[in-house]
């Protein structure tokens, strides 16, 4: 049953040092506040799983909390690279990155039978990509029905899986709309997961076919409004491009980096 | 009589025909998203297009900035979670064609959205797959649009992240189950397809006032020509009209959306 804490105790009490972390939301629902919390945590050696790390891997890399990275598309949407993450790959700065890298599908898939509790996914990919020479999690397997080859890589079952949506009931049962991306997956897929939420309500007003998550299989709620900010929550705030723009220059240099990291994370909030 | 026109205009037009009406088509971000949406505002409204953000027959009225903005959602007729789009609806078979931007390609079509010089100690990291290796094999076809330049149009790609036809043109030969991979390549000088044999790139058909020798200059190998060459049509004045009141648009609501970098 899903228990409601504030970000700082939940963070606290399900992160741990060298933890398998995923993080998700594609695009839409980032969970920032979560990422930013971590980071005051000085959470360290954590293997972190995103299909796009996006500004919040960013972050996090370049703050020195991770030694792993799962990922299929490293960029900052619609601006370029992330400097972060490339400062980690091509200089070992703050400290070297092991990257495993996949595909999108491969990601999907994989978030999809951690779910599903299996140990692998299996899918129809990666067909004359150099990827599975460099990623020594891509493997091909013989379908032995027809014979067909396809490809397969290892269910994503990480420690912990955090993800934000709109809304939360009183009993902790979670309501996500609009692109959903792999959020439920995530929750599913990891031994203990958090969920934050822009609100608590009395009644999710859900339709039948909604995407819910059902508090029961939750560890842990935490409210955090503006928690996906600058991605964005459909129905409560928009994406805020001009952030995601004005980072490429924030993160490109070590010391700006730094000094953003020092006034909007350390210095910011996340103390209860 | 000749209308005013950039070659960024040109491409985006020539890339928009490419598109029948009707067809079923996975976009990619950037140029082929402007395409994709351009051809559905002209001559394709029943053109249905997809996102691998989930966002399914989709009708955005500005271009999207992130492949998962709102207004992909918003606009579209339903949204479906990633492995359902990824598994249902590409793999699945659904997809006609597969609407791809490139950083490098060569001569067979070979995509490297993945890194400049050695994998293990990269000159320039670039960004990595995302959606495009499956959907260059689980799409009927593929069209890809890019500027044309010597730096993206190699002899060999420094890494194959997503096959054309593998680095011997033969990389889809025998594989059961998908699809026919790249059938033509617009850039803003020309039009090029693959040889039906050999799957090499030729070019057939130059864009207006352009010359062989300017492809040949932009291009890192030795460039084959059809023998019949063409001259792409230009494009209309609806055309450009239409395209320039998306970008108008899209300036516009994008530069609205901007609360300022205080996160």
């Amino acid at each position: 049953m899903a228990e409601f804490l504030s970000l700082h105790d939940a963070v606290a009490r399900y992160v741990e040092d060298g933890a398998t972390l995923a993080m998700e939301g594609f695009t839409h629902l980032i969970p920032f506040a979560a990422g930013h919390e971590i980071i005051r945590q000085g959470r360290r050696e954590l293997t972190l799983i995103r299909m796009t790390p996006d500004l919040i891997f960013d972050q996090m890399i370049g703050a020195g909390c991770a030694r792993r990275l799962i990922f299929s598309w490293g960029g900052n949407p619609g601006v370029g690279s992330l400097h972060r993450l490339r400062d980690a790959v091509e200089k070992g700065y703050p400290q070297p990155l092991e990257i495993f890298e996949h595909s999108h599908a491969a990601m999907a898939c994989a978030f999809e039978a951690g779910a599903a509790g299996l140990p692998l996914a299996v899918l129809r990919g990666y067909v004359g990509s150099d990827l599975p020479k460099v990623n020594s999690q891509i493997k091909f397997i013989e379908c032995p029905f027809t014979g067909e080859r396809l490809a397969a890589v290892p269910a994503v079952r990480p420690d912990v899986g955090i993800v934000h949506a709109q809304k939360a009931d009183r009993a902790g049962n979670v309501l996500v709309e609009g692109i959903i991306g792999v959020q439920k997956e995530v929750v599913l897929a990891a031994r203990h997961s958090i969920v934050t939420v822009e609100e608590v309500v009395d009644e999710l007003q859900a339709g039948p076919n909604a995407c819910v998550i059902p508090g029961w299989a939750i560890d842990a709620i935490a409210v955090a409004e503006q928690g996906a900010y600058p991605s964005y929550a459909h129905g409560y705030y928009p994406r805020d491009n001009a952030f995601y723009k004005a980072w490429d220059e924030i993160a490109r240099d070590r010391e700006a980096f730094a000094a953003w990291l020092e006034e909007h994370v350390y210095h910011a909030g996340g103390a209860a | 009589m000749s209308l005013d026109y950039t070659a960024a205009e040109m491409m985006t037009v020539t890339a928009a025909r490419a598109l029948a009406n009707g067809t079923t088509c996975f976009v990619g971000i950037g140029l082929p998203s402007e395409a994709a949406n351009l051809a559905r505002l002209t001559h394709a409204p029943e053109v249905v297009l997809i996102y691998e953000s989930g966002t399914l027959q989709t009708k955005p009225n500005v271009l999207p900035l992130s492949i998962g903005d709102g207004e992909l959602c918003e606009t579209a007729l339903t949204t479906v979670s990633v492995p359902e789009m990824f598994r249902y609806w590409l793999q699945g078979g659904h997809v006609d064609v597969g609407f791809l931007g490139t950083a490098q390609i060569d001569r067979y079509c070979n995509l490297n959205t993945t890194l400049i010089g050695d994998y293990r100690e990269p000159k320039v990291r670039l960004p990595g797959g995302g959606g495009a290796p499956e959907i260059a094999t689980n799409a009927g076809e593929v069209f890809i649009t890019v500027k044309h330049s010597r730096r993206t149009f190699v002899e060999a790609v420094d890494f194959v992240t997503t096959v054309g036809f593998g680095r011997d043109g033969r990389a889809r030969d025998g594989v059961p189950n998908i699809g026919r991979g790249p059938t033509r390549v617009i850039t803003d000088l020309c039009v090029m397809k693959p040889d039906p044999e050999t799957k090499e790139l030729v070019v057939v058909s130059l864009h207006p006032g352009v010359t062989a020798e300017q492809v040949q200059e932009a291009t890192g190998w030795e460039i084959r020509f059809a023998e019949r060459l063409e001259t792409t049509p230009e494009p209309g004045a609806e055309e450009l009209n239409v395209l320039r009141e998306l970008k108008a648009r899209t300036a516009r609501h994008h530069a609205g959306n901007e609360t300022g970098a205080q996160a």
